[in-house]
Parts: C-alpha cells; sequence; structure tokens
C-alpha cells in the first residue's frame, strides 16, 4: 500500500545542474530512485521506454534545447494524462507566468535556489509533498505547490 | 490412467496473485512473486478483500506493522481535520487517546514512514480540506477560514501559503485557469 521509493527523473540540459539536484536528492531522508536526461526528447523517450512503470514525479527545466520545458509539460499530460507529478524549476519569473505554468498542468513551481542548503530544503519540501500525494486519499489534482 | 504432472511454483503464484488483483481493478506492477506494488492509494476493505482472495489459497499479504500504524494515525487526522467542531486544542492528546499508544511512539513512527511529523501531515490535511472548499466554488475563503475554525482569514491564509507556497486567492484562480483551458 506504501510506495517505498519515489521514483523521479530529472530533465536538464546542463551537466552542473543535474549533477548538484542528485546530490541534493540523495542527501535527504526520503528514499528516492534518480534517473536523468539531458532535453526533452530524451525525457519523452525515456518515458515511452519506462511506461508503464512511469516515474511519481518529473523534474523540468524550462528551459532546454530541442524540445523545452512548455513543450514537454504539454505532451506529457495529453500522453499520460494527471497521475504524473510535474515539477518546474525556473530563475526568476513574472508571476502571472508561474500561475499560467501552473495552470497548464504543473503541479510544483520550483525558483532554481542559489545554494545548495536552499536546493535541498526546496527539494525536500517537493519530495515529502509528492509522497503524500501517493500514499494518502489526498486529490491530485489538487497538488500544487510552490517553493 | 495414470499421469504424472510437473508444477512452476513461480507462475502459479503470480498468476493466482495477479487474478486476485484484477478482480479488485487494481492497477500494480509485481516485483518478482511475493512483492507488488500497488499504483495508487487502497482503503482498508480493498486490502480486506485481497487478502480474504488470497487466503482461499492459503497465503495472505504480509502486514507491516508500522505501515498499519501510519494509516491508522492518518485515519485519525483526516477524522479530526474533518470535524464540523472545534479542533482538539491539544491534538497530541487527542491522536494518543485515540489510537492508545504514547505520542511519542505515534511521532517516531510516522516521521520514519512518511519522512515528515505529524504536525506537518495535519497542516497539509487541513489546506487539502481548504483546497476541496474552494474547488467548489461556492465559498468565499472567508467563509472557508470560518469552517475551518481559523481565528481570522488573514491567519488561514498565512498558514495555507506556508504549506502551498501560494495565497489561496492565487490557488483559486490556478483551479479556475485548468476548469477554463477545459472547455
Amino acid at each position: 500500500m506504501l510506495t517505498e521509493s519515489i521514483k523521479i527523473v530529472l530533465a536538464d540540459d546542463e551537466e552542473n545542474d543535474r549533477l548538484l539536484f542528485t546530490d541534493a536528492l540523495n542527501e535527504l531522508k526520503t528514499k528516492t530512485v534518480i534517473d536523468t536526461v539531458n532535453d526533452g526528447i530524451e525525457l519523452m523517450d525515456y518515458l515511452a521506454k519506462e511506461a508503464p512503470d512511469l516515474p511519481h514525479l518529473i523534474f523540468l527545466d524550462l528551459n532546454m534545447p530541442r524540445k523545452n520545458g512548455y513543450e514537454c509539460l504539454k505532451e506529457i499530460r495529453a500522453l499520460y494524462g494527471n497521475d504524473i507529478a510535474i515539477a518546474i524549476f525556473s530563475t526568476s519569473m513574472a508571476e502571472e507566468d508561474i500561475e499560467l505554468t501552473l495552470i497548464n498542468g504543473a503541479n510544483v513551481y520550483i525558483n532554481k535556489p542559489n545554494s545548495f542548503a536552499e536546493l535541498k530544503q526546496a527539494l525536500n519540501k517537493v519530495v515529502i509533498t509528492a509522497h503524500a500525494y501517493q500514499n494518502t486519499f489526498f486529490n491530485k489534482a489538487n497538488f500544487l505547490l510552490r517553493v | 490412467m495414470i499421469l504424472h504432472i510437473t508444477y512452476d511454483i513461480n507462475t502459479i503464484c503470480k498468476k493466482i496473485l495477479q487474478e486476485q488483483l484484477d478482480k479488485l481493478d487494481l492497477k500494480y506492477t509485481l516485483n518478482g512473486v511475493s512483492e507488488v506494488e500497488i499504483k495508487q492509494p487502497v482503503s482498508e476493505e480493498i486490502l480486506n478483500q485481497l487478502n480474504a482472495g488470497l487466503k482461499e489459497y492459503n497465503s495472505e499479504i504480509v502486514a507491516s506493522q508500522k505501515s498499519i500504524m501510519v494509516q491508522k494515525i492518518k485515519e485519525a487526522i483526516v477524522e479530526m481535520v474533518f470535524m464540523e467542531d472545534k479542533l482538539p486544542s491539544k491534538t497530541s492528546t487527542y491522536l494518543a487517546e485515540k489510537l492508545k499508544q504514547n505520542y511519542t511512539y505515534l511521532s517516531n513512527v510516522f516521521s520514519n514512514v512518511t519522512y515528515t511529523s505529524i504536525e506537518t501531515f495535519i497542516l497539509m490535511q487541513k489546506a487539502e480540506r481548504a483546497k476541496q472548499l474552494m474547488s467548489t466554488n461556492e465559498l468565499t475563503i472567508s467563509e472557508i477560514a470560518w469552517k475551518l475554525n481559523y481565528s481570522s482569514t488573514a491567519h488561514f491564509s498565512t498558514q495555507f501559503k506556508n504549506v502551498t507556497g501560494l495565497t489561496p486567492s492565487a490557488f483559486q484562480r490556478i483551479i479556475n485557469g485548468r476548469r477554463a483551458n477545459k472547455q
């Protein structure tokens, strides 16, 4: 009944960011299984390959070459529905754009933190919340979080 | 006529398990023969039905004491948050009495399994309740704050924002925006 670990995939075109992110997640208490991909096209290929054992949570960098976060967001919702939680991260977006991203199907918006400690804190909150939605009778349609 | 049969135990066990799961319309993945991950929250009733089905083959679900306790704590919290009367002033006493365990034990098991504290979970549950009410668009934010026993609308908004990072009105805008998208 309880999902033991949260399956996570990160899509980010910068290797440094992918490393930081993976390190931060691995330092958290929560049990996670982490995969990374380098851009939007790799992400869609990854999801097609993993189906039906899809990840619980996708972290999407908005600005990627070949296929950006917005396009991925729309495609993922169209293909896989609302079961997968999607967290978008970006640097300094305007309020209206943040809300628009959430309206267009993202569950979480993360303002890219400046320090490793802040990154850990932000990811911790996202993962714990995703874990709660996975294991409690919360309505996933109401999963909205901004960190 | 005498026939000799050889059985493939693994296949048999898998098939039995799959039959029982499919009977209940559950989404799952099998991890080998003795482990199954059910890809949705399931109620105690469904688990009992599943267990009953397995018992006919002299098999059963192995219950983890810890996860059972955590389920009970969550159910007690949900009940508490949905209570129409005032929330108990000391939630720790309420839970300890209701579940007949000392609170330190409950706290430890809970954070061990969910990676978060009971207090945080209570706040999440309250935010969930608020979200439900906001989705219906029938009550104003003030009415919801009053219904959930907050001392003021401001207090409710602050707590909601602490949990979700969004103000109640931003949340409502987003939900309504999503609905508009669908049309």
